[in-house]
């Protein structure tokens, strides 16, 4: 049976929903076991366990959370040697990708990233990437040994399958030599909001919505729906909002009950980050727009007219 | 300070794509530099601009990529350095990675900016690969730099704000598009740069060998696309047609 190897990215102490996610995939694929590193690696472990992790390796030096992506390539290149699994799996994210990459370039091996899922097939493992702009979907054979494959966030759904885990202390001395991108602050901008990926409605506004002193709109109707606002990269790359609210390829997965377009045209790079959707709003000057084709309802009008009224309508509709 | 700054071509953001006959994307319509290296360039030159010293870009593709080369420095890096080789057409992001090291561990940086991840392969990985083969620590996701002697400090971009990173040169730097707006290339600029130097190296005078790709392309098929719902034209009852669906939903 293949041994697959998860890491399981830790914030504030917990195991982030992303790392959860692979490892309802991964325990469908072998025997699991999972990495935690750094504050709350045990406590982590029983999340894991439940999760379907066999064993958990953890550590909770603090210099896993003080540095960047080093003490933690050190651990994992170690456990690798020890156990050798077949499969490594990382998180599309920020944080994990940083690991990953290290990791494989220690190790020699390639990696397949941005992957949407991972299958065993060809006496190895097959992840499915979005390709050429997310119009279209590549099955690649993973060649690495081990292999090593980064999932976006949302491509499972994390569930419990029972279970506790053996928690094994990882023997590691993190070397000074590896405390050198040195996190000395964490300053916080936006705690108070509902986290994009977390929320059930999203609000994403793009170049129709003229300017970033606009953005207040959408702002205005994710506080009266309990959403999140999210923005497209073109606006982002105009510097309008910051990138921690980019949905698409290169920014967050979302995934809620409700996700409105709003001024967004939808280009590949950004639908590939929120098609999964359960309900699609878009609202667009633009008929022809591609986010018209793919939404369940479309409204050709002006933005900067409706979302207010719409906002008044809600607030309306909940007071009533 | 000896800055480095990596850049890349794409195709062009706003162009359609199409595909080779062996399912890698056509670089036919490569024409544009990467908008995220864009404001890598800028960065290295405003770096340089403080703190004096030099800003050399280093690319590797095949030999129409010296456009990209070309346009850095016309913003006003000093030279280039360009990759090419037949064998590294369709390369993965382990022997990219490879081959801007061995490029640029020869030039001997204080700091090398990247972008966070390219527009086009959007793996993001071949910063953090390039950091550990350079042996050097990687502050990332940066929207703001500064360096004070050989202390580098970034503001790094997180999910509710930033975090304040440090280290020492050398070290390798990622950037955001939210570090700083990319100039546009003056008349004289663009004159200067004809005659600036792009040195062209092959995988051979790197003395780097061709690795076998992490992945193979089993298939590629089209994306799962969702099916059209209603169109309407907002003629002032958009708004209740939106809040019936918000209630169907279940989320007022």
């Amino acid at each position: 049976m293949a041994s697959i190897l998860v890491y399981a990215e830790l914030s504030g102490g917990k195991v982030v929903t992303t790392s959860l996610e692979l490892m309802t995939r991964a325990r469908e694929l072998g025997d699991v076991y999972a990495v935690a590193l750094g504050t709350g690696a045990k406590a982590a472990a029983a999340s894991l366990g439940k999760h379907g992790a066999k064993v958990v390796h953890v550590n909770e030096d603090k210099a896993f959370d003080d540095y960047i992506a080093e003490p933690a390539t050190d651990a994992i290149a170690s456990l690798y040697e020890k156990e050798k699994p077949d499969l490594i799996l990382f998180g599309f994210t920020p944080d994990s990708r940083e690991v990953a990459g290290r990791l494989a370039a220690r190790l020699g091996t390639g990696l397949i990233s941005n992957a949407s899922d991972v299958t065993s097939g060809g006496g190895g493992f097959v992840a499915k990437v979005p390709y050429f702009g997310g119009a279209k979907v590549a099955s690649m054979k993973a060649n690495g040994k081990p292999a090593i494959v980064l999932v976006r966030p949302k491509s499972f759904e994390a569930s419990e399958s029972g279970g506790a885990a053996e928690v094994k202390q990882l023997d590691v001395a993190v070397a000074d030599g590896s405390k050198r991108a040195h996190i000395t602050e964490r300053v916080v901008e936006a705690s108070e909001k509902v986290k994009l990926e977390e929320a059930r409605v999203v609000i994403s506004g793009g170049r129709g919505m003229g300017g970033p002193q606009n953005f207040p709109l959408l702002e205005e109707l994710a506080s009266a729906l309990g959403g999140a606002v999210g923005a497209s990269r073109a606006v982002v790359d105009a510097g309008w909002v910051p990138y921690s609210m980019q949905v698409g390829q290169t920014g967050k997965s979302v995934r809620p009950g409700v996700y409105i377009a709003v001024g967004i045209s939808g280009a590949m790079q950004h639908t590939v980050g929120m098609k999964t959707s359960k309900v699609i709003i878009a609202i667009n000057k633009d008929a022809e727009a591609p986010i018209m084709k793919m939404a369940d309802l479309g409204v050709v009008g002006d933005a900067l007219k409706i979302v207010p009224a719409l906002t008044a309508a809600v607030k309306a509709k909940k007071n009533g | 300070m000896k800055i480095v700054v990596t850049v890349k071509q794409v195709p062009d953001p706003n162009a359609t794509l199409s595909l080779e006959a062996d399912n890698t994307i056509s670089r036919e319509k490569e024409v544009v530099l990467d908008p995220g290296d864009e404001c890598g360039v800028e960065e290295g030159l405003q770096l340089k601009e403080a703190h004096g010293g030099e800003v050399v870009i280093v690319s590797m593709g095949p030999e129409r990529a010296k456009d990209g080369l070309r346009k850095a420095l016309s913003m006003g890096a000093d030279r280039g350095v360009l990759v090419t080789d037949p064998l590294l057409a369709g390369a993965d992001a382990l022997l990219t990675a490879r081959v801007l090291a061995a490029a640029i561990k020869a030039e001997e940086p204080d700091l090398v900016i990247c972008g966070t991840e390219s527009y086009d392969g959007s793996t993001g990985v071949v910063p953090p690969m390039l950091a550990e083969l350079l042996g050097f620590p990687q502050l990332t996701f940066a929207k703001k730099v500064e360096v004070d002697g050989s202390t580098v400090k970034v503001h790094r971009q997180t999910a509710d704000g930033y975090q304040v990173v440090e280290g020492s040169t050398p070290a390798l730097v990622t950037v955001t598009a939210a570090i700083a707006e990319p100039r546009y290339a003056s008349l004289k600029g663009i004159m200067a740069a004809r005659s600036k130097e792009i040195k062209q190296l092959s995988l051979g005078d790197l003395g780097v060998e061709k690795s076998e790709p992490a992945e193979t392309i089993e298939g590629v098929v089209d994306a799962e696309t969702r099916k059209a719902g209603e169109v309407i034209e907002d003629d002032g009852s958009a708004v209740d047609r939106i809040v019936k669906v918000l209630a169907e939903a279940k989320v007022i």
